[in-house]
């Protein structure tokens, strides 16, 4: 029993103290029946066989790493500089708990402030939360909030949101009564004419959209603003942070809240969580929003001091009448994010991006000239992520592709139908140009055998 | 001073005083020191319409927020507009330039309305 | 090998016109800034957290090693499935094994905390009455003792409180709780050992009249270490629970985040669980999406993985002996409120297991508040236990100490709340300037609420 640090001799000296002849005595008040159940686990493991096994698991996955990646589609496999892993692996900030008792917790409300600074600027909004649990949840709360701000109860969500955001927000609007209603996809971007039809009515909450879509390209969104706008609705602009940084942000083209997921700044993959939900909203939303606020203060000595603040607004103290039931929040993610920009800054992200969308267009156009394949939309600014259209079904190519292990990107039939014949293709700064030699290389073999593969099945 | 009219307590300690066909409400002194620092104050917008016994707005200390209930129906005319941005008035002086609301009085006054000794005995009866 | 850069192949109106005003610093610069922060930041290798409701219990070394391990925190969610075995095998695992300790027949690993545990079954409940053709289930019964992301899970779901008084033994009024059934109620929610620390021993009864009702019965998880491997919600009657493996399972606080708060049913509930599911196919697992009667997606991919491999080591370390577990932690919780009992007294009488709620008012200085006592313990390098919760108990300590401290830890901490109980009643004005030895002296919150200061720079204009 490694972590337990009472000996038996320990316990016997507790329980005589406590006037306990034995322990179960301690849990007296259990019905009988029910103490010691028998459970289905296995014995103990000592550390060397716990180590042994889980390397073992661990041993049947194949990390990106290993591979040659060109998967993007929400999670980035983007560089960590070790200095972010070092900071959130301290024991000050991994094992402290949410800092109630400012005093104690001065400088983790220090770093959560300037997250939440960090926040705010790169999305252009006066305010920034301490946190959410992913992109999704935090574009479900923040549509939420602009429900309660507007007192209307329908959301418009662009079908170019990324589809696990799309899902996500079906499940916190059906709870709440909330409606949701798409606004159709043209090309790789939201339908604005549809937009602005479904808007009409005037009985809209808020125009959430994605900035760049789900398929990578980048929208209208200041006219989706203004349309938005133009009815009484709020507008959310779920945007990538990295893409903030070279990108218009949300709040200079007049959205009123910004979300966004933070794994690209500086946390890895882990199989999609946890990563960091982003949170910004205009001053106007300020008494709305969502989970922990740090403010700035000081102390009895006069000295600059951090605490939670506008706790009102919270679980523990307005309970059923809270902004949201958010407690336990992704501060630790929160903080690798803090120290990710920090180390990068502005213009570091611009690097990032800036490397990421070289490779990215070098790639789409020698791509789209290989015979058979083309760009899926050859009309639509993107970044670093786009759609090739393959000669056959682009889950077969992805699949051949595998075998060369190459991650060629995401199938998009499991997202579109129509959409079955492409692939949502991603490069980063870890994207090397052996590896789009590579990806280049493959893709003619990759296509006739997934087209012979694509006859046999045909014909079976 | 004396005040000229003398206010009426609810027992969920709000107050209202007469003016005319106007009412000022506030919030009890007992009220404010139970909430320890007034921080922000929800109050309606001019125009509103309030009733008596109902909701009307939410006043927040640090670790607490507070429902106020209308002492008397009618419509908001004034909105203290001090209390607003320095909310701390409300602990400073609750009963006097701490007042949150002025509202045109439609209606006779609630009967069960306590005057000033009827609410101490009402919030010592409640202690303990 | 690079195309165009972003000058050429961004449209001029998308560009970000003015940078955002970020801070960049050299790499010695950024790890000393944290340094300095993390001196300023009580954490749980520096001293005992006693927090009440919060289980600050010790993270082992190695499952903060193994969650590093590039198979685990380097691979995509969208990768082939043939690539991730290991991990979903993992997942698949830690399922089974949170079933049998809680005796439930399912379990989802996705919601990302506890409170969106609470959120995910409640949404389930209601699917689950919708399902059943019953649409006027509106209501869950809440005591008034619960943790306030109860009730405001339920609003986040929709649903309206009703709230039951607990009895002068700290447990549920049951001739309340009848009064508050109807055929309104869709879910009874408690946890079990209470907020107070107290096991309810009615829980069958409670049971019984919730499922008369027509109610579910949801059991919050927040409270299972004083019974892992003890005893078992499923065996009291419970449908549904959450956990939250940054308690029970030591996955570590980060802060406040990120936990995670799998979420466990009974077989008739479990074609509602989100999507997707892990199944086991032949020799190896896949993910199903196909779930008509699923609530959905509750957040983004699969959970929070990187949390559910410190829980699978931390379960896999104690194996069937994890009873220990809770034994300790009910007798070092029963030894500390022991200790205390001369100087502090305690708020009721009751029998209480892994945490218990003491009260200034009946203590050797009873017009001490209890968040002087609070502040002045930060001087002592302890953090101080859970103030002012549960609202129904006035100048409330709530104090849980887990099993893994030490009885020395525990005899010091004792010590120092009896020398600050004498402090007090000798000098009852320090109190108020505590804390002296922190890093900063007592914080206005005041201040920070009435003018909000959120960010290091103004906002533009």
């Amino acid at each position: 029993m490694a972590y337990l640090p009472n000996t038996d001799a320990d316990r016997a000296a507790m329980l005589a103290a406590v006037g306990a002849a034995a322990v179960d005595d301690l849990f007296r008040d259990v019905p009988s029946e029910w103490l010691h159940p028998a459970l289905d686990l296995p014995p103990p493991l000592s550390e060397p066989e716990l180590v042994a096994e889980l390397r073992a698991l661990a041993r049947r996955n194949r990390p990106l790493a290993d591979w040659d990646c060109f998967l993007g589609a929400g999670i980035t496999h983007r560089f960590i500089p070790q200095v972010v892993h070092a900071t959130i692996r301290r024991p000050e900030f991994a094992t402290s708990y949410t800092p109630y008792q400012a005093e104690a917790s001065q400088g983790y409300l220090q770093a959560i402030f300037e997250f939440q600074t960090m926040v705010a600027e790169l999305y252009g909004l006066a305010v920034a939360n301490a946190s959410m649990y992913d992109g999704a949840t935090a574009t479900a709360e923040g549509a939420l909030m602009a429900v309660a701000h507007t007192g209307r109860s329908r959301l418009l969500v662009s079908a170019t949101c990324h589809p696990e955001t799309l899902r996500v927000l079906d499940t916190y609007a059906a709870g709440r009564g909330v409606q949701v209603t798409r606004i159709p996809r043209a090309g790789a971007i939201t339908d604005l004419g549809a937009a602005r039809e479904l808007l009409a009515g005037g009985e809209s909450a808020v125009v959430v959209v994605a900035q760049p879509s789900f398929l990578g390209a980048l929208e209208p969104v200041r006219e989706l603003v203004q349309a938005a706008h133009a009815t009484g609705a709020m507008a959310l602009v779920a945007a990538d942070p990295v893409a903030a940084s070279v990108l218009e942000p949300p709040g200079a083209l007049g959205a009123d809240i910004a979300s966004g997921e933070g794994q690209p700044l500086g946390i890895p993959p882990q199989l999609g969580g946890p990563t960091v939900g982003l949170l910004a909203c205009s001053e106007a939303l300020l008494r709305r929003i969502p989970g922990r606020l740090v403010g700035r203060t000081t102390d009895a000595r006069g000295e600059t001091a951090y605490c939670l603040t506008l706790q009102t607004r919270e679980q523990h103290i307005r309970r059923e009448r809270a902004t949201s039931n958010i407690c336990t929040n992704h501060a630790l993610m929160a903080l690798a994010a803090t120290a990710y920009v920090g180390r990068l800054g502005a213009r570091g992200l611009e690097q990032v991006a800036e490397i990421s969308s070289r490779r990215a267009h070098h790639l789409a156009t020698a791509a789209g000239r290989r015979p058979g394949y083309a760009l899926a939309f050859p009309d639509a600014p993107f970044l670093w992520e786009f759609v090739l259209r393959c000669p056959a079904p682009a889950a077969a190519v992805a699949a051949r592709m595998a075998e060369q292990g190459i991650l060629a990107g995401l199938p998009l039939g499991r997202v579109d139908p129509e959409l079955e014949d492409c692939l949502l293709v991603c490069t980063t700064e870890l994207t090397t140009p052996p590896m789009i030699e590579r990806f280049l290389a493959a893709l003619p073999a990759a296509a006739s055998e997934a087209r012979a593969v694509a006859t046999v099945e045909a014909v079976r | 001073m004396p005040d000229p009219t003398p206010a009426r307590f609810t027992r969920t300690h709000e107050w209202a005083r007469p003016e005319g066909e106007e009412a000022v409400v506030g919030i009890s002194d007992h009220a404010q020191a139970q909430l320890g620092d007034v921080i922000f104050l929800d109050l309606p917008e001019v125009g509103a319409r309030v009733q008596a016994g109902e909701r009307f707005g939410t006043v927040e200390s640090v670790k607490a927020a507070s429902d106020l209930y209308a002492p008397v129906g009618g419509s908001v005319v004034a909105v203290n507009p001090r209390a607003a941005t320095a909310p701390e008035l409300v602990n400073q002086d609750p009963m006097g330039d701490g007042w949150l609301i002025r509202v045109a009085v439609e209606g006779a006054w609630p009967a069960d309305l306590l005057d000033a000794a009827g609410y101490d005995q009402w919030v010592a009866s409640q202690a303990g | 090998m690079d195309g165009p850069g972003l000058a050429a192949t961004l449209p001029d109106d998308q560009r970000r016109r003015r940078p955002a005003r970020l801070p960049s610093v050299s790499e010695p610069e950024l790890a000393r800034h944290f340094g300095r922060l993390a001196r300023r930041t009580h954490n749980l290798q520096q001293g005992i957290y006693p927090l009440g409701s919060c289980t600050m219990k010790y993270n082992p070394a190695v499952n903060e090693e193994m969650a590093q391990l590039e198979g685990f925190a380097g691979c995509h969610p969208y990768q082939p499935e043939a690539t991730i075995q290991g991990a979903l095998e993992l997942m698949w695992t830690l399922e089974r094994w949170l079933g049998t300790i809680t005796g439930m027949d399912a379990f989802s690993l996705q919601p990302a905390a506890g409170a969106h545990g609470e959120w995910t079954g409640l949404r389930m409940i209601q699917a689950w009455h919708a399902a059943s053709g019953d649409l006027t289930r509106t209501e869950v019964v809440i005591p008034d003792s619960a943790h306030g992301t109860n009730p405001a899970s339920a609003a986040q779901c929709g649903l309206a409180v009703v709230t039951v008084r607990s009895g002068a033994d700290g447990t549920v009024d049951l001739e309340d709780l009848v009064r508050r059934l109807s055929p309104r109620t869709a879910a009874v929610m408690l946890t079990n050992p209470n907020t107070l620390g107290i096991f309810e021993r009615e829980i069958a009864t409670v049971a019984r009249l919730a499922h008369a009702a027509g109610a579910l019965l949801y059991y919050d998880g927040a409270n299972l270490n004083a019974l892992v491997g003890m005893a078992r919600p499923g065996d009291m009657g419970f449908d549904i629970v959450h956990l939250n493996l940054h308690k029970t399972f030591s996955t570590p606080h980060g802060g406040g985040g990120p936990g995670a708060g799998p979420v466990g049913v009974r077989a008739r509930l479990e074609p509602f669980l989100p999507t997707p599911r892990i199944e086991r196919e032949g020799g190896g697992y896949r993910l199903d999406e196909d779930r008509p009667r699923s609530i959905g997606k509750v957040r983004s991919f699969y959970g929070n993985f990187g949390m559910l491999v410190r829980a699978y080591c931390y379960i896999r370390a104690y194996g069937d002996g994890i009873a220990q577990v809770a034994q300790d932690a009910v007798l070092t919780s029963r030894y500390l409120r022991h200790r205390l009992a001369p100087a502090l007294g305690t708020a009721l009488a009751s029998d209480s297991f892994h945490e218990f709620v003491a009260t200034t008012t009946r203590s050797t200085a009873p017009r001490l508040r209890a968040l002087d006592l609070a502040k002045r313990m930060i001087d002592f390098g302890i953090y101080p236990p859970t103030v002012y919760f549960p609202t129904t108990v006035p100048e409330a300590l709530m104090f849980e100490p887990t099993e893994t401290e030490s009885r020395a830890a525990l005899d010091d901490l004792a010590e120092v709340v009896t020398a600050i109980l004498d402090e007090a009643a000798a000098d009852p004005e320090r109190l108020h300037m505590a804390p002296e030895q922190a890093p900063v002296g007592r914080v206005d919150e005041v201040s920070a609420a009435r003018h909000p200061e959120v960010r290091w720079w103004p906002a533009d204009r």
